[in-house]
């Protein structure tokens, strides 16, 4: 049994190697063990105190680098994030509660692996690497290559996500991320949809992409090439939707029945989609969509 | 096997020998003795067992109390001033925002938290910094009056 505290990455990895298992804020890791879900690993290093991860900047060659210990309470006011990766400031404004959001982290959402992570539909559509290092060296993995099932990721034990990668965004785009909820706080997505568009100078879409969360055993994306080309109306958002419910595959539990499940994730699709392209028009929606577009405003 | 370390809380050092499993909330109330701090769900649901750390709101129960050294924790006997409430507590009982009382400690450090970062938080802006306290008597109104009361200089 150990617990040490990290305060640099070198530290992070050599722990890892010698098989520690991290910790960053534990709201996933102490709350399963907690409830049974499994034990707490016997050797855990924690990731809090280490500060590189913990930073947001440019990417050398464009794009932006999320450091997996950014706590989802910094991405919801981050104005690099809130300004070029939209949906993610929309995905973590809803996780949790303000005390989750404090301690929990970008890397500790994405490596939990939960089919129903917030952030992980808004990291899919912006085209995230993760970044995995260990004391054998630096790799990276699409999120489609990250996410092997439920809980699971093709990471080995030794190694750290360090950080998200997102490519430099074109002008005239924009991304948003939308979700069934029962209640505003503590929640977990009932379905999720996030979009990522550009539109071309005519005004049609350039570049679109949507995935979808708790409807398959990871988060997945939904193949919307048919909508290269078209301008953005009722019919395509109609197709958004029909293509969305027809890439779900839902199980039944008790938040909803796999075919409600399957219907609203195409609702949710094409609100993403529509709120997405309102903000690469240039049109304010305030962070999150959720509350900017009435799901669980009060009254 | 236990870690022996310190935690320090309301700005008193305690040294502690316990297990790294043990989760902060137990450590306060059982080995430190401080049980102002509630055990709702302990499942991260209710905010009963909400702190501060590093001023910031945390659900002590499903946080590790070895995690926590090093850092600033705040409990709800840590706002008064001697026998002097501070505004907040006062503003609370005096509109009525006390029933069971259950879940009070927790809504004192989530509201606390919330007027140290919003000096003049809107409705919804204290309703997101509550939302993670749950209260089953008051129907939340009174609660959200006192932060309004407090934030106004009451």
């Amino acid at each position: 049994m150990s617990f040490t505290i990290a305060n640099t990455i070198d530290d992070v990895l050599t722990a890892l190697a010698a098989g520690a298992r991290p910790i960053a804020g534990g709201t996933d890791l102490v709350v399963g063990a907690r409830q049974g879900k499994a034990p707490l690993p016997a050797d855990l290093v924690a990731l809090d105190r280490v500060d590189e991860l913990r930073t947001i900047g440019p990417e050398p060659g464009g794009g932006i680098r999320i450091g997996a210990g950014v706590t989802h309470a910094t991405l919801v006011h981050d104005a690099t994030v809130v300004g070029a990766a939209t949906s993610i400031a929309d995905a973590s404004a809803l996780v949790g509660s303000p005390a989750t959001r404090h301690v929990g982290t970008l890397g500790g959402n994405v490596m939990n692996g939960s089919p129903a992570m917030d952030t992980g539909a808004p990291l899919m559509v912006l085209d995230a690497a993760a970044e995995l290092r260990s004391l054998r060296g630096t790799r990276r993995l699409t999120m489609t290559e990250l996410w092997t099932g439920p809980g699971s990721t093709a990471a080995e034990p030794d190694e750290l996500c360090t950080a998200l990668v997102l490519p430099a965004e074109s002008d005239r785009s924009g991304s948003a991320y939308v979700r069934l909820e029962y209640r505003r706080a503590m929640e977990i997505a009932v379905v999720g949809a996030a979009a990522a568009v550009t539109l071309a100078d005519d005004g049609t879409i350039a570049r679109l992409a949507v995935a979808l969360a708790a409807v398959a055993p990871t988060i997945v994306a939904v193949d919307v090439s048919a909508m290269i080309g078209h301008r953005v109306d009722d019919n395509v958002l109609a197709a958004v939707a029909l293509a969305a419910s027809d890439t779900a595959t839902p199980i039944d539990d008790l938040r909803a029945s796999a075919d409600y499940r399957r219907h609203t994730v195409g609702v949710m699709a094409r609100r993403a989609v529509d709120a997405a392209v309102r903000r690469a028009g240039g049109e304010p929606i305030g962070v999150p969509v959720n509350r900017s577009i009435g799901i669980g405003v009060a009254s | 096997m236990s870690e022996s370390f310190q935690l320090r809380v309301n700005d008193v050092e305690y040294p502690l020998s316990v297990d790294q499993g043990r989760n902060l909330l137990g450590v306060i109330r059982t080995e430190i003795g401080l049980t102002g701090t509630k055990e709702g769900c302990d499942d991260c649901e209710c905010g009963a067992c909400m702190v501060l750390i590093d001023g910031q709101p945390v659900n002590s129960c499903s946080y590790l109390a070895v995690q926590a050294q090093g850092r600033e924790i705040t409990t709800v006997e840590g706002l008064a001033e001697g026998d002097e409430l501070d505004r907040l507590q006062r503003n609370l009982l005096e509109v009525g925002g006390v029933q069971c009382g259950f879940c009070t400690p927790g809504m004192l450090m989530s509201a606390t938290a919330l007027l140290a970062e919003h000096d003049d938080p809107s409705d919804d802006e204290i309703r997101i910094g509550l939302s993670g306290n749950l209260c089953r008597c008051t129907g939340y109104a009174r609660i959200i009056e006192a932060v309004r009361r407090t934030a106004d200089g009451a």
